[in-house]
């Protein structure tokens, strides 16, 4: 076992763990974030995203002991003192959501698509999502929302 | 009167808590002292089992049991629940015992204090299998000496099926102009909702109760299937809730073995067990779908009217019977095979077939799709045949608006339809006459542009009880809704239906509030829950609009009937004179004398001041059930170019034009649409589960089964046209699979029309380039 310390959605969280722990087990599983999901087990589905030091990553392919001292936004710790993220806010808008379970990954994927690319055009936001699956909404939807927050910022 | 929400585009009330990361899938679920089931699952696709040896996983630190089919002894083989005549139903065990037959087929189970641990154990686990011969392959599996996937079956023939007039179908063959020929290659897909199958069980062993959190779409099936016929415990000491799931698309409808396993092995030990599956026993065990071969033949006059059609199709079953897989092939694709068209005679026989393949079942549109794939391409080969415009052929052959309801030869009664309004919308929309402008002028620079078509008719809102009982089917179909009126007037509605994506706590309370005339905040929608919700048949087969709101409505009717003798008493006026208007009773001619909604609510509770003879309290059961099923219709408009040196398709527009009769939330169904276009194009175009002749799956993960990402569609042009369902009070006709059901052949008749040029009139799908390519060469 290993003790680590993850800062996570702003708080410092120290736990003892197995150092085959996956960082997506440790959000769930040690912490209690069950926001972050796992869809696959092949880093394809983009379900487990979050943000590490603001970069998208798939919680899924990396060790929690690998994030040592770093920083970690789930889906939880977005909205900020009551108020919906801007892409929240379009998801929900645009009904960019159905079932709601790649959603968590598919808004921090196109949190950090926006970062990269504050304006980006259609062409560049299927692409950017290129990672995530989503099985119900045809992407449709989820375009229309990154674009509403785009327009946003 | 109260703001109306029928036909408005509410933002969803599911969304807050599943785009702040709080929704509650079943994996979510934490219970102290919860312990993790891990499968060991063949390897093989079809071996005898000489030995398991469990020794090593036992000793393993943090491993509570292991547990192979002889243990579970005690447990019945997994239920079929719809019969076709003299069928082979062989057992299917929830761990194989003897044999197995098909790749990831479960032989243990694992238990451990965690999921890590219970994984390492299921690789200490030693089976000694002796492999057998196999065969994948439905066309195949009938072939004169294949091998035998069940004992009792020895031809692989599960069942032998057919409908239609054949005496009368080859009469129309007989006296036709022209017979158009196909054989079609339906292939297999893997539904993949992106939540995978869960289940976590927790028995009580102070009161022998179990509650069983479940990712399905029918939790009251599942707890009467499970209850009475697998485990054989008392109905109503099993409790399943279906929490937040994410996407069924049919393959969370069946009772699976590893929920059966895990609510075993929970009452064995008197401990919480869980178990989620990783990805790759998704592919390997939910439920497939499709995967038919079918001939079929289209009897023409020389002017172009459908006189007959012909079809003989092979499905695959896989290796057991899944819970409906029955009905797929049969009921839900042969009654599908007239379309939209005035086909006089019909014939089609079926053979149901075993192969050492994970069994087929219910997927997106489940046997609709298989139809209007076959309907929709014979169509096209027969315009072309004929050299008539495909548009043309069809308009001629629509069966006319004022011909409803329509009786087709294969025993369906269409309920209303208006087929070339939405054709005529559709084609407006598009501008049919530039397209094709454009395709000629294209043509001679070597741009192969194309159109396709698919004028669908599907049935949804599964099913009128009587008749799918005649049919074979072992539950009735109707919906269920309870309708609790607070005493503070706030309402709880609980509904039968299952919500895994269509946003049922929004579209439902639309339809409560409407009718109760009360602020849409006031009502509280219920589902997923045996312990709350009376009964319930679930959700699929686009069943939750059409039958499930119907129940919530007259539940609503029923509330509105007690309230208002109620209110009459409270008035001091006749019934007959009290009217209910804008959440208020009032008495008639005197609008100043009123009580509201809560007024009454409160009263039936209080019950100080009842009318005589009036049981307190307000509250109402109603169960629906359909006369009929609907027909959802309309339009598909799908162009693609194919690049003439790669075999590329590049979807470059699709519009759909659908009639899903009345609409509750538009936002909703143009969602509903817009999801399964993804899918029907996605199995045109890529998706494809592969076996190999060992019967390995070998597209059995995301890095070789192509699953559509955001830059793989199109976006999709939706409108509709509005033809109310007379079978249900609301006139809704159901729309969760139309757009999966009609695009498949729009993108299909879209390619072949774009490669028409070079002399190609059909490949089988997946239309991936490799296929393109094979066909264009030398061409």
């Amino acid at each position: 076992m290993s003790s680590i310390t993850i800062q996570v959605n702003g708080v410092a969280e120290t736990r003892e763990v197995e150092p085959r722990m996956l960082l997506v087990h440790f959000l769930r599983d040690a912490l209690g974030l069950t926001g972050t999901h796992v869809g696959c087990d092949t880093s394809q589905c983009g379900a487990c995203t979050v943000l590490l030091d603001g970069r998208a990553v798939k919680s899924c392919s990396l060790f929690a002991v690998q994030v040592e001292g770093r920083s970690v936004t789930t889906i939880e710790g977005l909205a900020k003192e009551g108020k919906l993220h801007p892409l929240q806010q379009a998801f929900w808008d645009q009904h960019g959501l159905q079932c709601g379970f790649c959603t968590p990954g598919m808004i921090l994927s196109a949190c950090e698509l926006l970062a990269r690319n504050p304006s980006p055009s259609e062409g560049e936001i299927r692409a950017g999502l290129e990672g995530n699956y989503c099985r119900c909404t045809g992407y449709n939807n989820i375009v229309k929302a990154v674009q509403q927050a785009a327009a946003a910022r | 009167m109260t703001e109306k929400f029928f036909g408005a585009s509410i933002k969803r009330r599911e969304d807050p808590r599943l785009i702040t990361g709080k929704g509650n899938f079943v994996d979510d679920v934490r219970l102290p002292g919860t312990t993790h089931a891990a499968f060991v699952r063949s390897p093989h696709a079809h071996a005898k089992i000489r030995a398991i040896d469990t020794a090593a996983a036992r000793k393993l630190k943090g491993v509570i049991a292991v547990y192979t089919g002889k243990d579970l002894s005690g447990v019945n083989p997994l239920p079929v629940g719809w019969l076709i005549p003299n069928m082979k139903i062989p057992a299917r065990r929830v761990l194989a015992t003897d044999r197995v037959r098909h790749m990831g087929e479960a032989v243990a189970v694992v238990i451990a204090d965690s999921p890590y641990v219970a994984r390492d154990a299921a690789e200490l686990v030693e089976v000694d299998y002796e492999p057998l011969p196999v065969v994948a392959d439905a066309a195949k599996a009938v072939e004169k000496g294949a091998v035998a996937v069940h004992d009792e079956a020895p031809d692989n023939v599960c069942f032998h099926w057919q409908l239609g007039d054949k005496a009368a179908t080859d009469k129309a063959f007989a006296g036709a102009a022209r017979v158009v020929k196909q054989s079609f290659r339906n292939h297999r897909l893997i539904p993949n909702a992106i939540e995978p199958r869960a289940a976590l069980a927790s028995a009580n062993p102070g009161t022998g109760d179990v509650t069983l959190w479940l990712t399905t779409q029918n939790p009251h099936v599942n707890r009467l299937l499970m209850a009475a016929f697998v485990l054989g415990m008392p109905e109503h000491k099993l409790r399943v809730i279906s929490p937040d799931v994410g996407g069924g698309f049919g393959s969370k409808i069946f009772v699976y073995p590893e929920e059966v396993v895990v609510t075993w092995a929970s009452r064995a030990l008197g401990k919480p067990v869980k178990w989620t599956a990783e990805r790759r026993e998704s592919f390997l065990t939910d439920a497939h779908g499709r995967d038919h071969y079918s001939d079929a033949e289209m009897a023409l006059s020389a002017d172009g009217r459908i006189l007959g059609l012909r079809v003989k199709t092979i499905a695959n079953m896989g290796a057991y019977l899944s819970l409906f897989a029955p009905a797929i092939p049969t009921y839900l694709y042969g009654t599908l095979l007239a379309g939209a068209y005035q086909t006089p005679a019909i014939h089609v026989e079926v053979r149901a077939v075993f192969t050492h393949t994970t069994p087929v079942d219910a997927y997106r549109g489940a046997g609709r799709p298989e139809a209007c794939y076959l309907v929709e391409r014979m169509v096209d080969l027969a315009a072309r045949e004929l050299g008539m415009d495909p548009v043309d052929l069809r308009r001629k052959n629509f069966i006319p608006k004022d011909k409803f309801p329509y009786q087709t030869p294969v025993a369906v009664q269409y309920d209303s339809g208006n087929y070339e309004a939405a054709l005529d919308k559709a084609l407006k929309a598009f501008d049919y006459k530039a397209f094709r402008k454009e395709q000629e002028e294209g043509r001679k620079k070597g741009r192969y542009l194309g159109v396709g078509f698919s004028t669908y008719v599907e049935a949804c809102g599964l099913a009128p009880s009587q008749v799918a009982g005649a049919l074979g089917a072992q539950a009735g179909l109707y919906e269920s809704a309870t309708v609790r009126v607070h005493p503070t007037g706030k309402i709880t509605v609980f509904t039968g239906s299952h919500s895994h994506g269509q946003g049922h706590e929004t579209t439902f309370a639309q339809v409560a509030a409407d009718e109760l005339q009360v602020p849409i905040e006031d009502v509280e929608i219920v589902h997923g829950d045996t312990g709350q919700v009376p009964f319930g048949m679930g959700s699929y087969g686009s069943r939750s609009g059409p039958v499930g709101t119907a129940a919530i409505y007259m539940g609503a009717q029923k509330i509105k009937e007690k309230a208002k003798k109620i209110a009459a008493h409270l008035l001091e006026a006749s019934e007959a004179d009290v009217v209910y208007e804008g959440g208020k009773f009032s008495v008639k001619g005197s609008p100043g004398r009123s009580k509201t909604f809560g007024d009454v609510a409160l009263m039936a509770y209080l019950a100080h001041n009842m009318p005589k003879n009036l049981e307190p309290g307000l509250e109402a059961i109603s169960f629906f059930d359909p006369g009929n099923f609907v027909f959802p219709f309309g339009t598909h408009i799908c162009v693609v170019e194919v690049m003439r040196d790669t075999g590329q398709v590049k979807v470059v527009r699709y519009l759909a034009v659908d009639d899903l009769g009345k609409v509750i939330n538009p936002m909703i169904v143009d969602g509903m649409v817009h999801g399964g276009v993804a899918q029907g194009v996605s199995q045109a175009l890529w998706e494809h589960a592969e076996y190999d002749e060992n019967g390995q799956l070998i597209t059995g993960s995301f890095m070789n089964y192509a699953m559509p990402h955001a830059d793989d569609l199109p976006r999709v042009e939706v409108d509709r046209t509005e033809t109310p369902s007379p079978v249900n009070p609301l006139g809704i006709k159901g729309a969760g699979e139309t757009g999966t059901i009609a695009s498949t052949a729009a993108v299909a008749n879209a390619v072949m029309d774009a490669l028409s040029p070079l002399g190609i009139k059909h490949i089988d799908m997946p239309l991936t380039p490799g296929r393109i390519w094979e066909a264009l060469r030398g061409r």
